[in-house]
């Protein structure tokens, strides 16, 4: 019986099942669109107090830029860190995710014939269209009144890179996330957990303060900066590296380079968060589900 | 043993599973363990337990056996705790089990195949397929995805299950809104859009009222009898026994009590019936010494549990006594009956841990 209401085309069959579940996950998002509006504004409240305090600190010393960066270019470089961590960060992901476990409402899809994480990465996917479309109005307003902060608009190579660095952010802090909620099938509680990641990730990530910064700073191996040791973890790709290709900080074939390790990244993420589902499903339903 | 017939029935013989005509299920000495830990009460236990965690082996399903054809109506009954619960999800593959095997369609359940997959259902709970923000319409329409189901047929099944249980203006509601029993009933239908051949239940209609008890009832007789389904189902209410299953499962401590017909449950386990009687008057105790079995006076009426194998020679003479106006005779109610049995593996339980320490 189920062969003949199933349709050829695998291949196809997995599109338009991403597809239902995109629609229906927007459908879901828009019933909290008055959340999102507000969120969004929300949002831009603490660069306020960035800009203020960076002023100060130009204010104190005389020099006309810190680490390479301009009193100009601090204020762009926050503001196009929003743009990043509205494609990186994912809230309530790997929350999500454990409560899904704790809750047993994660068992639809031992039952059902759907894979999990593409469930997550469809709704995910429909989540940031639906805050996109909501935030786009406030974003464009505050780039619009700062607009005296930027360098001339790059080029189209640069803005190619920019666009490709936004999409694999918006990759990698997926994966992560998602990787980080599947411990909930090893831990019944994963907030302390996400949190402690939550404050290396904004440290490191650049989401507070440029990475350069970090140029100066040795680590004991001999032509070694703390910031040579950042460009290879995953975290500065999910804010900082976009906001300094944009700025034009990296160029060339570090640019490459850079691009590369953080494709690389996505690919291990997506690999450890598979290897946990398969993993952490196993140990569920041995563990009575 | 205090109750002889717990070997009555047991489906470890092998003819019986060799009766069942075309399985769908087939389990073999299933089973599975728990690993729990105790948590000692107080601080200093507490802490202790934290370099030393005492745990212990739970068995909530021990080595059963079980066989079932398609098309049967089977409802799993036993008292909290049992392994009923257990034994669905292993059926259905949420759970792998520490030891045996088991067949449902031909495949194992564990390995979650997507082709398995297609082919059953689950309703567990009240919060389960339905997006909880959206009107149920659009679940449905995620599974007419999921399960790879042709527009047409999706829609035709879709009606035709939403009319049996007259929830049509419902689906266009966000789930959130509806009522224990709606939503409940909107589960059914995500449930079986698909068309499974086996549909496994566990505690349908808990928390329902009589209406919406009724009504689940008719439409799963009805899509059951029409698809040739396979249903297995766990309860407390005799009502959806005694409405739907032909076959019944007693299940205590993770084993097998008793596996027969619901009618043959009434036969062997019960050795009274109830006779009421409806007096002109309240009797006076003198009247009620002469009926010569124990009795129950609720006014004018008088309700006697009698011996079966007497009730023939026994009747007639009641009847013959002046002042009555009515009678009826009646079995011992399910839930009795059942509660018994629960109670007896009880009772036995107790006994054999007592003769082992």
């Amino acid at each position: 019986m189920s062969e003949s209401i199933a349709r050829p085309a695998a291949a196809f069959q997995g599109l338009r099942i991403w597809w239902t579940m995109l629609k229906i996950s927007l459908e879901e998002r828009l019933v909290y669109r008055g959340d999102f509006a507000l969120g969004t504004l929300m949002r831009f409240l603490p660069i306020v107090t960035q800009v203020f305090l960076w002023t100060a600190v130009f204010a104190a010393t005389s020099k006309s830029d810190i680490g390479g960066y301009s009193r100009n270019d601090i204020v762009a470089y926050y503001l196009l860190t929003m743009v990043t961590r509205a494609f990186s960060s994912m809230p309530g992901l790997s929350t999500g995710i454990a409560r899904s476990v704790r809750d047993g409402s994660v068992k639809k899809f031992l039952v059902q014939p759907v894979d999990y994480l593409s469930f997550l990465l469809a709704a995910r996917v429909a989540h940031k269209l639906v805050y996109y479309a909501v935030a786009v109005l406030p974003f464009a307003s505050v780039f619009f009144f700062c607009r005296s902060y930027f360098p001339p608009v790059p080029d189209a190579t640069t803005i190619a890179a920019f666009l490709t660095s936004l999409v694999l952010s918006f990759l990698l802090g997926f994966f992560m996330e998602a990787t980080l909620g599947m411990l909930g099938f090893w831990f019944m509680e994963v907030s302390s957990i996400v949190f402690g990641y939550m404050l290396v990730q904004y440290l490191l990530s650049g989401h507070m303060f440029p990475i350069d910064l970090l140029a100066g700073v040795p680590t004991g191996i001999a032509g070694v900066s703390l910031a040579d040791v950042v460009h290879w973890l995953p975290f500065e790709y999910t804010a900082y590296f976009s906001s300094a290709v944009w700025l034009g900080k990296v160029q060339g074939a570090q640019l490459v380079w850079a691009l590369a390790i953080e494709a690389t990244w996505v690919v291990v993420m997506a690999v450890a968060c598979r290897i946990a589902w398969r993993r952490g499903t196993r140990r569920y339903s041995a563990f009575g589900g | 043993m205090i109750f002889p017939y717990t070997l009555l029935m047991h489906n470890s013989d092998p003819s019986v599973a060799a009766a069942v005509s075309d399985p769908v299920i087939c389990v073999e000495g299933l089973a599975k363990e728990y690993r729990v830990f105790d948590k000692p009460e107080g601080l200093a236990a507490s802490v202790r337990a934290l370099f030393h965690r005492t745990s212990r082996v739970v068995e909530a399903v021990k080595g059963v056996n079980l066989t079932v054809g398609r098309g049967e109506f089977v409802a799993l009954l036993g008292p909290n705790g049992a392994g009923k619960t257990t034994l669905l999800k292993l059926l259905s593959g949420i759970v792998t089990p520490s030891r045996g095997t088991a067949r449902v369609l031909g495949h194992v359940p564990w390995e979650r195949a997507d082709d398995f997959r297609r082919r059953f259902a689950l309703v567990m709970g009240q919060r389960n397929q339905l997006w909880w923000d959206l009107p149920a319409a659009e679940s449905f329409r995620l599974h007419q995805e999921i399960y790879r189901l042709e527009p047409a047929r999706f829609e035709r099944t879709r009606d035709e299950l939403v009319d049996m249980l007259g929830v049509r203006r419902l689906i266009l509601q966000p789930v959130r809104e509806l009522s224990l029993g709606e939503r409940m009933k909107l589960e059914l239908v995500a449930a079986l859009l698909h068309e499974p051949e086996v549909l496994f239940l566990d505690e349908p209609t808990i928390g329902l009222d009589v209406v919406a008890q009724h009504t689940i009832h008719d439409f799963l007789r009805g899509v059951q009898s029409r698809r040739q389904m396979t249903v297995v189902l766990t309860t407390h209410y005799m009502k959806d026994v005694a409405a739907l299953c032909e076959r019944v499962v007693v299940i205590t401590r993770g084993d097998i009590l008793y596996d027969g017909s619901l009618a043959e449950i009434v036969d062997r386990f019960t050795t009274h019936k109830i006779v009421t009687l409806e007096l002109d008057e309240v009797p006076d105790k003198a009247t009620i010494e002469r009926f010569g079995f124990p009795c129950e006076c609720r006014g004018p009426q008088v309700i006697m549990r009698i011996d079966r194998n007497r009730i023939a020679e026994v009747l007639p003479e009641i009847l013959g006594s002046a002042g009555i106006r009515d009678v009826s005779v009646e079995d011992v109610p399910l839930e009795e009956i059942v509660a018994e049995l629960f109670r007896s593996d009880a009772r036995e339980a107790a006994a054999s841990a007592g003769a082992a320490s």
